[in-house]
């Protein structure tokens, strides 16, 4: 692997706690990368540097008093901007929460702040997080740093851009189908969808409650690990908050797979499902290679049920969203467009400030959870959902780890699949049964495809399975192919320039 | 319930009553954060994040609720049960999320009944729990959201915890409906779940109403009355829309599934919505919370605490004077069945327990103690005591207390002895000839005018002390001698 040791988070915080770099220089860095690429690509929708140079500085001022601003200590961190930040605008992407100031902090904000991390800006994505490449967002499209004519996936785009630009060596995600490793995967990072509850959802705008998860981006799998264990751990704020502390991550990464069950997906691997690209299913095969070399039992497996998931998918998840959505009605906040009574003024405000996905899935929603509708739409998918779950508990009986191939191609040019949403949506087809199963997954950059894009391998694992999780990306990690394009090329060493101590 | 001929609202017409009762539950914070639940304060000032619906904010279910919810169901012999609340999806500006959380298909009380005073009893269909929303002014437009110039909302209000109690549609008439939401009042003060005060809108009453010909065994078409403030307008919209309704049906006309709006003003209900207009509330599982499934030892334990109920303390009262339910409910509802009991365990009449309770104690027993009512119903009973004098040395146990013989002699209500009453009244008729034979041979009416003028006398001549009773009573031995 060849991300330089100088710019991972580890390294950096260390470096700042010890007092031999300081936090304020370490920000100076990465701001400067912004300046230089941000024009191009527009990772961020906000970038608040005054307000990272005086986080910068207070830490800097605790260590120099002897104290230990944390785990994160002076580390650049980048929020997806569907993450409350009290004070500080948070749009969603969408002109409907254009200008609103969130009153209070999201909860994993406030543990990277108690951690010493320093908020540099709030990323773009697909509007309310409804989309697979940033482009539906209304503040412009975020271009892949390795290949700005090509999307960087979504929908958290612009997080997996600004790690992949160097522009933070962290990023915070939420993924409700994959809008974690799927743009993990086409901008050649590390993504993680951490197990539904490991990570507080109180202060993330919702789109769909019971499948959305909050989770890092990073350039090494160490440094999601390290980001997860300060995000991660329950918060009474969130009901859904599984009731333990977060799991340590950091002490078994070295841990290896010599003896893990590890099952290839055959419904999501094999020559059977339409659209996964030869050359992603290539570098899967030589992933499966590289655990089975490293001590693992890999074999291939079924899981049946997980090609329901992308059809019950976009049942559960707009009918959730036709109701979280609800609420942008211009009475109390952002967008309103006046009009004679309030039923004109709601209609005249979401009209106005929805884009046509988000109105598309909340048609979808409203429809699905109809009277006379509900069984055969919601009720049915509801059903799948059990199947999944059961189909995955029956494969956790046989394996430790499952794998599969994180996104089916890897990154398509701008604007070739807008005209049509299915095509869009087919590229969730892997990542969705875990948020359906409400289980870990990650995708781990392995090699690159034919046009020199990167591919990303999916680790699965059953429920608070991270630790077993992460070691097999650990391995997969050593094992990637050289001349990683994130991270072995010139993005990251012109950008920051803080490889160089 | 009652197919009693004399609570037909329209003659040959039955009333078939069902009530939705709302209550406020008097926890400290709201339903699903710790905003202040409490009434009035500055408009939107008892308001955080969750209970304005502000995007990322999220439901943490407030444990007290959920006991006070238990409490309901456990009073009203409901199965408390594992549940799940929903999203009832409807846009409405003070509906801060545009969907309010409520439970639906599984309440957390379902199947319990409720006794009235008159020991009928009323099924309970369920008791869930749900947040309240906030109140819209409309400003301009006579009030209504339709034609307001602008509206104000106050969200103070949105998300205090409800519990919403379906009853069955056991009701027949405005007596019944106004005593089973009385009834229910008192279970929800007693137990401490809600202060159930109408006028400030912690208890509020939806009313299902249909009618049918006597006899009929099919129900009617039913509408449903919003926007009731008082017991009294409860009974008014009843009778109302019972007339409404069977005037419909005779004129050839059908009634139409409706809610309905009651105007106490005009004392008459109008037409909200109909069934075609009725909201799709799209309900669907609530991904944010958790399913409740309060433990046995926690509902055993909540049931151990719960106080004596209305309906308890009725038979109570009802076994120890030998009376009926229904006589025994008001001394339970001035809070006097104690004192009632005890006194009637320490020996006193329980007819004149009752009769002074009922009478004289309507602002309160004071320092009136068990022991003292029973020796002052002794007195009275045994003669010492006029009535009068008995209401008089009362009112000055309830505001002083005391021993009732020692307060009778202190206001100077000697007895006298039978001799000295029969002297006086002999003395009197003596007196007064011609009014005696007037008594003795007059008729009924004749006899009755001049009773009280023989006990007049007898009063202003014994200064009050005599005994009305024993007076009639000498005057009757001295005619038929």
């Amino acid at each position: 692997m060849s991300t330089p040791e100088g710019t991972t988070a580890r390294v950096l915080a260390s470096d700042i706690r010890s007092g031999a770099r300081s936090a304020r220089t370490v920000l100076e860095e990465h701001l400067e990368a912004i300046d230089a690429r941000e024009g191009e690509i527009n990772a961020f929708n906000l970038v608040l540097a005054d307000e990272a140079r005086a986080a910068a500085d207070a830490v800097d001022a605790r260590v120099a008093a002897g104290e230990d601003p944390g785990p994160l200590a002076g580390v650049p961190v980048a929020l997806k901007d569907n993450m409350c930040t009290r004070g500080v605008p948070t749009t969603c992407s969408s002109r409907i929460l254009e200008g609103w100031r969130p009153p209070y902090d999201a909860t994993v904000v406030e543990r990277l702040v108690a951690a010493g991390a320093v908020v540099v800006g709030k990323t773009n994505l697909d509007e309310f997080a409804m989309g697979s490449s940033t482009e539906n967002s209304a503040f412009g499209v975020t271009r892949n740093p390795l290949d700005p004519t090509k999307v960087p996936g979504g929908s958290s785009g612009g997080s997996a851009a600004a790690v992949a630009a160097g522009f933070t060596p962290l990023a915070l995600g939420s993924d409700t189908g994959g809008s974690i490793r799927q743009p993990a995967a086409l901008c050649g990072v590390v993504g993680v969808k951490p197990t539904y509850g490991a990570v507080s959802r109180y202060g993330l705008v919702a789109f769909a409650s019971s499948l959305d998860q909050i989770g890092p981006f990073s350039r090494t799998v160490a440094d999601s690990a390290l980001m997860l264990e300060v995000i991660g751990g329950h918060d009474r704020r969130d009901s859904t908050s599984i009731p333990e502390p977060a799991p340590d991550l950091s002490s078994v990464l070295d841990h290896g797979v010599e003896g893990l069950r590890i099952g290839v997906i055959e419904e999501l691997s094999g020559d059977g499902l339409e659209g996964i690209a030869d050359d992603v299913r290539a570098r899967l095969h030589e992933a499966a290679a590289a655990l089975e070399a490293a001590g693992a039992t890999v074999a291939t497996t079924s899981v049946p049920s997980t090609v329901y998931g992308l059809s019950a998918y976009y049942v559960v998840a707009p009918a959730e969203a036709s109701s979280n959505l609800a609420r942008y009605d211009g009475v109390r906040f952002g967008l309103r467009v006046d009009a004679p009574n309030a039923g004109d003024m709601n209609t005249a405000t979401r009209t106005a400030g929805f884009g046509d996905e988000v109105k598309r899935r909340i048609m979808l929603g409203t429809y699905a959870l109809s009277a006379g509708y509900y069984d055969a739409y919601y009720g049915k998918s509801q059903k799948v959902r059990t199947l999944i779950l059961e189909d995955f508990a029956r494969a956790y009986g046989e394996f430790d780890l499952l794998l599969s191939p994180t996104a089916p191609t890897t990154a398509f040019p701008i604007g070739e699949k807008t005209a049509d949403p299915m095509t869009m949506y087919l590229n969730d087809v892997c990542t969705i049964p875990s948020n359906l199963a409400g289980h870990p997954s990650m995708s781990v950059p392995f090699g690159v495809g034919e046009d020199g894009m990167p591919v990303g391998v999916q680790v699965l694992a059953p429920a608070s399975g991270e630790p077993t999780m992460f070691r097999a990306a650990k391995v997969l990690e050593a094992a990637a192919p050289d001349g990683h394009p994130a991270v072995g090329g010139t993005m990251v060493g012109s950008s920051a320039g803080v490889r160089h101590e | 319930m009652s197919d009693d001929a004399t609570t037909e609202i329209v003659p040959g017409w039955e009333t078939i009553i069902g009530l939705e009762v709302h209550a406020e539950l008097a926890t400290a914070t709201k339903l699903f954060s710790d905003a202040p639940n409490r009434f009035g304060g500055e408009p939107n000032t008892y308001v955080d994040p969750v209970s304005l619906g502000l995007p990322g904010s999220l439901p943490v279910l407030n444990e007290q609720a959920v006991e006070l919810a238990i409490r309901v169901g456990l009073s009203l012999h409901c199965r408390v049960q594992r549940s799940v609340f929903a999203r009832k999806n409807y846009f409405y500006p003070d509906m801060p999320k545009d969907f309010q959380i409520s439970q639906y298909d599984l309440p957390i009380n379902e199947e319990g009944w409720m006794e009235l005073a008159d020991g009928r009893r009323v099924g309970i269909e369920r008791a869930h729990l749900e947040e309240d929303t906030g109140k819209s002014t409309h400003v301009g437009g006579g009030g209504r959201i339709h034609e307001a110039g602008h509206s104000l909302v106050d969200y103070n209000r949105a998300g205090v915890p409800l519990i919403e109690i379906v009853g069955a549609p056991d009701l027949r008439s405005a007596e019944d409906a106004r005593a089973y939401v009385s009834e229910l009042r008192s279970i929800l003060v007693a137990i401490g779940a809600s202060d159930g005060k109408m006028e400030e809108g912690s208890m509020r009453v939806d009313c299902n109403v249909s009618v049918r010909p006597v006899g009929d065994a099919v129900l009617g078409t039913r509408c449903e009355i919003k926007n009731i403030n008082s017991l009294r307008s409860l009974g008014r919209a009843i009778v109302y829309e019972s007339r409404r309704q069977v005037d419909l049906i005779t004129s050839g006309e059908r009634v139409e599934q409706q809610t309905r709006h009651w105007n106490e003003d005009e004392g008459r209900t109008h037409k909200l919505r109909s069934k075609e207009e009725a909201y799709d509330y799209r309900y669907f599982p609530e991904p944010d919370l958790v399913p409740v499934d309060p433990s046995e030892e926690w509902i055993e334990s909540v049931r151990a605490a719960l106080p004596v109920l209305p309906r308890e303390r009725r038979h109570r009262l009802a076994e120890a004077a030998g009376v009926d339910t229904a006589t025994a409910s008001l001394t339970v509802e001035r809070g006097m069945d104690d004192l009632a009991v005890d006194a009637i365990g320490a020996g006193a009449d329980p007819a004149r327990v009752l009769v002074h309770v009922e009478n004289n104690l309507a602002d309160g027993a004071g320092a009136l103690t068990a022991t003292s009512f029973a020796a002052l119903v002794a007195m009275e009973v045994g003669g010492d005591l006029t009535a009068t004098q008995a209401k008089t040395v009362l009112a000055t146990l309830v505001t002083d207390g005391g021993d009732p013989a020692a307060v009778a002699t202190d206001l100077g209500f000697e007895a006298m002895d039978d001799g000295a009453l029969e002297s006086v009244v002999d003395d009197l008729i003596a007196a007064h000839p011609e009014d005696w034979v007037a008594f003795t041979s007059g008729d009924d009416k004749e006899r009755k005018k001049k009773s009280g003028f023989f006990v007049g006398m007898v009063m202003k001549a014994t200064n009050g002390q005599a005994d009305g009773r024993a007076v009639n009573e000498i005057l009757a031995r001295r005619a038929e001698a």
